[in-house]
């Protein structure tokens, strides 16, 4: 296929211009990752081995793993029916319920973790009811969960949206024609094609989870081996100057984060289905 | 009737029949399905109960999907507005007028005039060259341009440090220049720069890839030179997908926290930004301070959010009415 704008050649100012563009985004992106990746594995991969094994980096990386994909799942599901409320129902004050959706995409996260830890911390009225049930949901896990669940909002409802409102009304009329009741039709018409979209939205929802760090600080406590994710695993590394353990943990979820871009990459680009942050 | 992917309605070829064709060829008249497709006959009753089930349905989903949303979403942000006004407004207005909160809001407010400025230009030229040019790694640079999104705040800081800071790779040609890049405000705005990125270059490049080059082409074809089609053809018409992407780098920068903080170490009055300062005001329990700077940055993220929303209603009626336009065009 002619790739678009073949037909303008560049011509020398132009490649001066690219050139220097181009040499901007590598200088910034790649160098640092290389750097990165260097770091971890520079004293051999028996080192990097003991630095990812210790119990509490263990640990923190264990808690970013179980916790971002309960998040994407939770998210799938809930998102998947968000973006079915947004395309469907013409219900009043939709563009603000929509603008709503995006909020986390804009507010810091850090911001989003203040506003958690005020509403269900230890001296709020929620959190005092809780907590004589022995329910802690700031300084715990829960807490953990809450916060990646508010950052992550956006992430399957924007990839399922367009999707399903490009359905072809006519497949579901089929459908109703040929005596399918609304479930049967949702799962035969509209679950195959929003599948991959839901699925890249909500590995998308992982990698953003694993990495999220502004909101745990403030809801997590941090405490090691209980509340202590990755993220903050390897900036209290920063922070003391091991460096070689912080670049470590650093690696490993790098890896695990490029090969979720990587996935998440694929499916959208076999659906059309766009990423929430753009 | 428009075509469908699995089960497709024909025109009647008799009266009063419609025919359906599967995928596979197949065709069944209405009233005599096959059970494999529709094991329900169409009973009169048929249509009522879907419309009762779809009433149930909606209701349900409804009334999860609010719930939903109040319980992660808008509860928490109600709280921190109540929070905030509980203190009193007197005394948050105080905290957040102090000269280090407008520091901090400076430093803040620096970093993200450097990150609009930078991001516009590397992004419309980048994409341009991403998406008009065939180059040799064209697709790395371009998978470059996503990963920001893909990794963690604190991931960059420290890929960062491991680079520039005391042992990194290129200290000794930093210190060599006498450059100090951690814990000062170019640390940090190499930080904003590295998370900033994406958002200009995917943005413009996905209308450059939309337009198409006709337009471009033209120009070109009517002897205008390149940069005469960029400035008069391209250029106009990624300047809302421009805009766009400058206010999400802007949003995104006003709330970044792990890399600047990584970066920039919070020092106050010096590389103290604002949401570090939401961060250690906490720590110290000045809640009036800490809550007052919280909302401020909300407000700026909801204005920065609704001009977004603005901005894409635009750029839809915009290629809607283009849309039709063309069609007027094509219907004589």
């Amino acid at each position: 296929m002619k790739p678009p704008g073949h037909a303008l050649h560049p011509g020398p100012s132009e490649l001066w211009v690219r050139h220097i563009v181009l040499g901007y985004v590598v200088l910034l992106v790649a160098v640092p990752f290389t750097a990165l990746l260097f770091f971890a594995f520079r004293d051999g991969f028996g080192t990097f081995w003991e630095r990812i094994t210790t119990p509490v980096a263990l640990s923190a990386v264990w808690l970013t793993l179980w916790t971002g994909l309960l998040v994407g799942m939770i998210n799938a599901l809930l998102g998947t029916m968000t973006a079915w409320v947004l395309v469907r129902y013409p219900i009043p004050g939709k563009s603000l319920l929509s603008a709503a959706v995006d909020l986390p995409l804009a507010i810091p996260t850090l911001v989003a973790g203040v506003m958690l830890a005020i509403l269900y911390g230890p001296t709020s009225l929620i959190g005092t009811k809780l907590s004589a049930f022995g329910v802690d949901i700031i300084f715990a896990q829960p807490g953990i969960v809450l916060a990646l669940l508010l950052v992550t909002v956006p992430f399957v409802v924007r990839a399922v949206e367009p999707v399903l409102s490009e359905i072809d009304p006519a497949e579901e009329e089929a459908a109703i024609t040929l005596g399918a009741g609304p479930w049967r039709t949702f799962r035969t018409v509209h679950f195959p094609a929003i599948l991959p979209a839901a699925l890249s939205g909500s590995l998308r929802s992982f990698g953003r989870a694993m990495g999220e760090f502004g909101s745990i600080v403030v809801v997590a406590g941090n405490i090691p081996e209980e509340t202590l994710t990755a993220p903050v695993f390897i900036f209290g590394e920063i922070e003391s100057g091991q460096a070689g353990g912080a670049a470590a943990v650093g690696a490993l979820l790098l890896l695990i984060a490029l090969a979720l871009h990587a996935s998440a990459r694929l499916l959208e680009n076999a659906t059309g289905a766009r990423h929430a942050q753009s | 009737m428009p075509k469908a992917d699995r089960l497709r309605r024909l025109e009647s070829p008799a009266e009063g029949l419609t025919l359906i064709e599967a995928e596979s060829g197949e065709r069944f008249s209405i009233g005599e399905a096959p059970q494999r497709v529709a094991p329900l006959s169409m009973t009169p009753a048929a249509p009522e109960r879907v419309e009762r089930e779809r009433a149930v349905g909606k209701v349900v989903l409804l009334v999860l999907v609010l719930g939903y949303l109040g319980f992660v979403l808008l509860a928490p942000l109600g709280s921190l507005l109540l929070a905030t006004w509980e203190l009193g407004m007197a005394e948050v207005l105080k905290a957040v007028s102090e000269p280090l909160a407008l520091d901090a809001l400076a430093t803040s407010g620096l970093l993200v005039l450097a990150a609009v400025g930078v991001n516009a230009v590397v992004g419309t030229f980048g994409a341009v060259a991403l998406v008009r040019h065939r180059f040799f790694g064209r697709s790395f640079v371009n998978a470059l341009c996503d990963l920001p999104l893909a990794v963690s705040p604190v991931m960059i800081g420290l890929a960062f440090i491991l680079l520039v800071g005391r042992d990194g790779v290129m200290s000794p040609v930093l210190d060599a220049i006498g450059l100090k890049l951690v814990f000062t405000f170019w640390g940090m705005l190499l930080a904003t720069l590295f998370v900033t990125l994406p958002y200009t270059v995917r943005e413009v490049a996905y209308v450059l890839e939309e337009i198409g080059t006709d337009e471009e082409e033209a120009a070109i074809t009517l002897g205008a030179s390149p940069w005469q089609t960029f400035f008069r053809v391209t250029l106009p018409n990624v300047r809302v997908a421009l805009g766009y992407g400058v206010l999400m780098a802007a949003a995104r920068c006003l709330g970044e926290f792990g890399a600047v903080l990584v970066l920039g170490g919070s020092i106050s009055g010096q590389t103290q930004t604002a949401t570090t300062f939401i961060h250690d005001s906490i720590e110290e329990r000045h809640l009036p301070a800490a809550y007052g700077m919280a909302v401020l940055l909300a407000v700026c993220s909801v204005v920065l959010l609704l001009s977004l929303e603005w901005m894409k209603q635009r750029q839809a009626a915009a290629r809607h009415r283009s849309r039709s336009a063309t069609e007027d065009e094509a219907t004589p």
